[in-house]
C-alpha cells in the first residue's frame, strides 16, 4: 500500500469513528436521522441530542486524542526516547494538581480550568528551568527532571485525594483517569490543533534528521536549538490543551505514534498527520465505547484507551518481531 | 580550503591543542593520530563548527565556520561522528536520503536527483540487498556502512571522519578508504580522518597530524611525521619500522611486562 493510500484509509477510519460516536450512546440514533439532524437542525429531541450533546463530545474526544498523539510524537523525537509521552514535563501532574485543588475548594469549572492551566505552566517551567540551569543541554536530564517532578506532584495529588470529602473523590478519580464528560465547546481546541499543525509541519524534514541525534543533525544543517525550542513549545501547548479538555487521558500520546510508525510511517512528514488522525479516531472510539457499552453507566475513557491500546500495540509488536526474524 | 588560525582547544584541567594553525588543501588526505583522549574528536568537532574553540578560528574559504548558516555549511562539510545514533525508525534508504537534507529544495519530498544519488551510494557500499530493511535490524558493521553511505550522499567538499573504519570488515575498510582517496585525488575534496590503524594511515594518507594530548602537536607529510621516533613518543610505546612490499609499516615493539606506559 502506498503512503498516500494509507493516509486515505486512516482518514476514512477516523471519519467512521466520528460517525460511530454520533450514532452510539444511551439513545441510538440511526444514520438517516443523524444525517437529517445534521443538515437541518430542528427543535426535536434527536437534533438536540446531536447538536448539544453528541457533537461537542465527539469533537472534544477527537481533538483531545489528536493533540495528545501530536504531542507524543514530538516528545519522542525531541527526547530521542520511545518511552516519552506528552506528560514528561509534569504537565499532567501540574494541571491535575490545579484542577483537583479547584475541586477541593469547590470552585466552578472555569476557575478550575484556569487553575489547572496555571499549575501546568508552572510545572513545565520548573522542569525546563531545572534541566536548563545546568548549562549543557541534555535530553536525559530533561526526562529525568520531568519524572522526578511528576513523582512529587503525584504525592501532592494523593494528599488532596485523602483530604477531599468522600463525595468529591469519585469525580476527581474520573478526571485523573481521563474523562471527556466535562468537555465544553470544541472549537477552541480545534483552533489550537490547527495552529500547532501549521507551526510544526514545516519542521517535519528537520525532525527526521533530529532523530539521528543533536550533533549529527547540526552537521547535516539543522539549526537544532531554535527548532527544538519551537517544537517543545508546540508539544507543551498541545498537552496542556488536551489535559484541559479531557483530564489526564493516559496512553494515547505514548502508543499512537508507535502505532503509526509500525504501520510504516516513520517519516515525520507522514507520522505527524498520521498521528493526529489515528489519535483523534482512537480516542473518539474509546470514548464512544466508554459511554455506550454499559449505558447509562459511563466509564472514564482513560480506562478504555489502555484496555484497547495495550493489546493492539502488543499484537503489532509481535508481528514486527516476526518480520525482523526473517 | 579549510584552515585554522591559532586554534586552542581545552577541557577544564587539560590543554588539548594550543595554537594550531594549519591549512587543509584540496586533494590532501589527512590522518589525525594520537592516544585516547588526546583531542582528536574534539578537533574534528571544532573544524565542523560543532564545538566552540577556546580561542582561534576555523575558516572555510575565507568565511568563519561559526558564522555560516548550518545548512550552507553542511553543503560543504560532511561529518561522520565517532558515535552516531543506533536508533532509527526508518529504513536504510530513509537513512541514506537524510544525507541529502542540506541539498533538499522542497520540504515535501526528495528530488529525483536526491533519490538517484542515495541509490548510487547504497549500491556503492553494497547495501542494495537491504535498502528497504529497518536500519535498526542491521548488524554493527552494516549500520556503519549506512552512515558512510549517507555521508557520501551528502557530497561535501570537506570530509571529516572520526574512526570511519570501526566495525567494518577488511574489504569494506579498503573500499571506504579507496573511495575517500578518489574523492580527494579526482574530486578535489579534503579528507581529514581520525585513525588508529597505522598501516592504513601510512598507505592512504599523505598528511599527518599528531596530537600529543598536552597541547603539543606536529604535522607534515609522511617522511617528516611518520617516523618511529615521533610515533613512539606519540603513543608512549616503542614502534619498530619494517618494509614490506614497498609499504613502510610500524610494528609494536616488545616491552617489559609492566603496564607503566599506560
Amino acid at each position: 500500500m502506498s503512503r498516500a493510500a494509507g493516509i486515505v484509509v486512516v482518514s476514512l477510519i477516523a471519519a467512521i469513528s466520528v460517525v460511530t460516536g454520533l450514532v452510539c450512546g444511551s439513545v441510538h440514533i440511526p444514520l438517516a436521522k443523524l444525517f437529517s439532524a445534521l443538515v437541518q437542525p430542528g427543535g426535536d429531541a434527536i437534533s438536540d441530542i446531536v447538536w448539544k450533546l453528541r457533537l461537542p463530545r465527539v469533537l472534544a474526544a477527537f481533538s483531545c486524542g489528536a493533540l495528545l498523539a501530536l504531542a507524543g510524537a514530538l516528545m519522542q523525537v525531541l527526547l530521542r526516547n520511545p518511552l516519552a509521552d506528552p506528560y514528561v514535563f509534569g504537565i499532567s501532574g501540574g494541571a491535575a494538581l490545579g484542577v483537583m485543588f479547584g475541586m477541593l475548594l469547590g470552585m466552578g469549572t472555569f476557575a478550575q480550568t484556569g487553575l489547572g492551566l496555571a499549575a501546568a505552566v508552572l510545572a513545565s517551567a520548573l522542569v525546563f528551568g531545572l534541566s536548563l540551569r545546568a548549562g549543557n543541554w541534555n535530553p536525559y536530564r530533561l526526562l529525568l527532571t520531568g519524572v522526578v517532578v511528576a513523582a512529587g506532584l503525584n504525592a501532592l495529588l494523593s494528599l488532596i485525594l485523602v483530604l477531599a470529602p468522600q463525595t468529591a473523590v469519585k469525580g476527581m478519580l474520573y478526571w485523573l483517569m481521563g474523562d471527556l464528560g466535562y468537555a465544553g465547546n470544541p472549537l477552541p481546541a480545534f483552533a489550537v490543533l490547527a495552529l500547532l499543525i501549521v507551526v510544526a509541519m514545516p519542521f517535519a524534514p528537520a525532525m527526521n534528521v533530529l532523530a539521528l541525534g543533536r550533533m549529527k543533525a547540526q552537521s547535516l544543517g539543522v539549526a537544532v536549538s531554535g527548532i527544538e525550542l519551537v517544537l517543545f513549545g508546540v508539544a507543551a501547548v498541545a498537552a496542556v490543551t488536551a489535559v484541559l479538555i479531557g483530564g489526564t487521558v493516559g496512553f494515547v500520546g505514548l502508543i499512537v505514534p508507535h502505532l503509526v510508525r509500525l504501520m510504516g510511517y516513520a517519516d515525520h512528514r507522514w507520522l505527524l498527520p498520521g498521528s493526529v488522525l489515528v489519535g483523534g479516531g482512537f480516542l473518539t472510539l474509546a470514548d464512544t465505547i466508554a459511554r455506550s457499552a454499559w449505558a447509562p453507566l459511563q466509564f472514564p475513557v482513560g480506562v478504555l484507551t489502555a484496555l484497547l491500546g495495550v493489546p493492539i500495540l502488543l499484537l503489532l509488536l509481535a508481528g514486527k518481531n516476526k518480520d525482523a526474524a526473517h | 580550503m579549510l584552515r585554522t588560525d591559532g586554534l586552542r582547544l581545552a577541557y577544564p584541567g587539560q590543554m588539548l591543542v594550543d595554537g594550531l594553525s594549519i591549512e587543509f588543501q584540496p586533494g590532501q588526505v589527512w590522518a589525525v593520530l594520537g592516544r585516547n583522549g588526546s583531542g582528536k574528536s574534539t578537533l574534528l568537532h571544532a573544524l565542523a563548527a560543532l564545538r566552540q574553540p577556546e580561542s582561534g578560528n576555523v575558516v572555510l574559504r575565507n568565511a568563519l565556520v561559526g558564522t555560516l548558516p548550518r545548512r550552507a555549511l553542511a553543503r560543504h562539510i560532511g561529518v561522520l561522528l565517532q558515535e552516531e545514533s543506533r536508533e532509527f525508525w526508518g529504513s536504510v534508504r530513509d537513512y541514506v536520503l537524510l544525507g541529502r537534507y542540506p541539498h533538499a529544495r522542497s520540504p515535501f519530498g526528495w528530488s529525483v536527483e536526491d533519490e538517484r544519488i542515495a541509490e548510487d551510494e547504497i549500491k556503492a557500499l553494497h547495501l542494495g540487498g537491504f535498502a528497504d530493511r529497518p536500519f535498526a535490524s542491521l548488524s554493527g558493521g552494516e549500520r556503519q556502512r549506512v552512515r558512510v553511505a549517507a555521508l557520501f550522499a551528502q557530497r561535501p567538499a570537506v570530509y571529516l571522519l572520526d574512526e570511519p573504519l570501526q566495525h567494518l570488515d577488511l574489504p569494506h575498510q579498503v573500499a571506504v578508504l579507496d573511495r575517500l582517496s578518489i574523492e580527494a585525488r579526482n574530486g578535489g575534496a579534503v579528507v581529514v580522518m581520525v585513525l588508529h590503524d597505522l598501516l592504513f594511515a601510512a598507505r592512504y594518507c599523505n598528511r599527518f597530524l599528531l596530537l600529543f594530548g598536552d597541547g603539543r602537536f606536529s604535522f607534515g607529510p609522511a617522511d617528516q611525521a611518520l617516523t618511529a621516533e615521533h610515533l613512539g613518543e606519540l603513543y608512549g610505546f616503542p614502534l619498530v619500522p619494517v618494509e614490506v612490499g614497498g609499504d613502510r609499516l610500524f610494528l609494536p615493539g616488545r616491552q617489559s611486562g609492566d603496564m607503566s606506559h599506560v
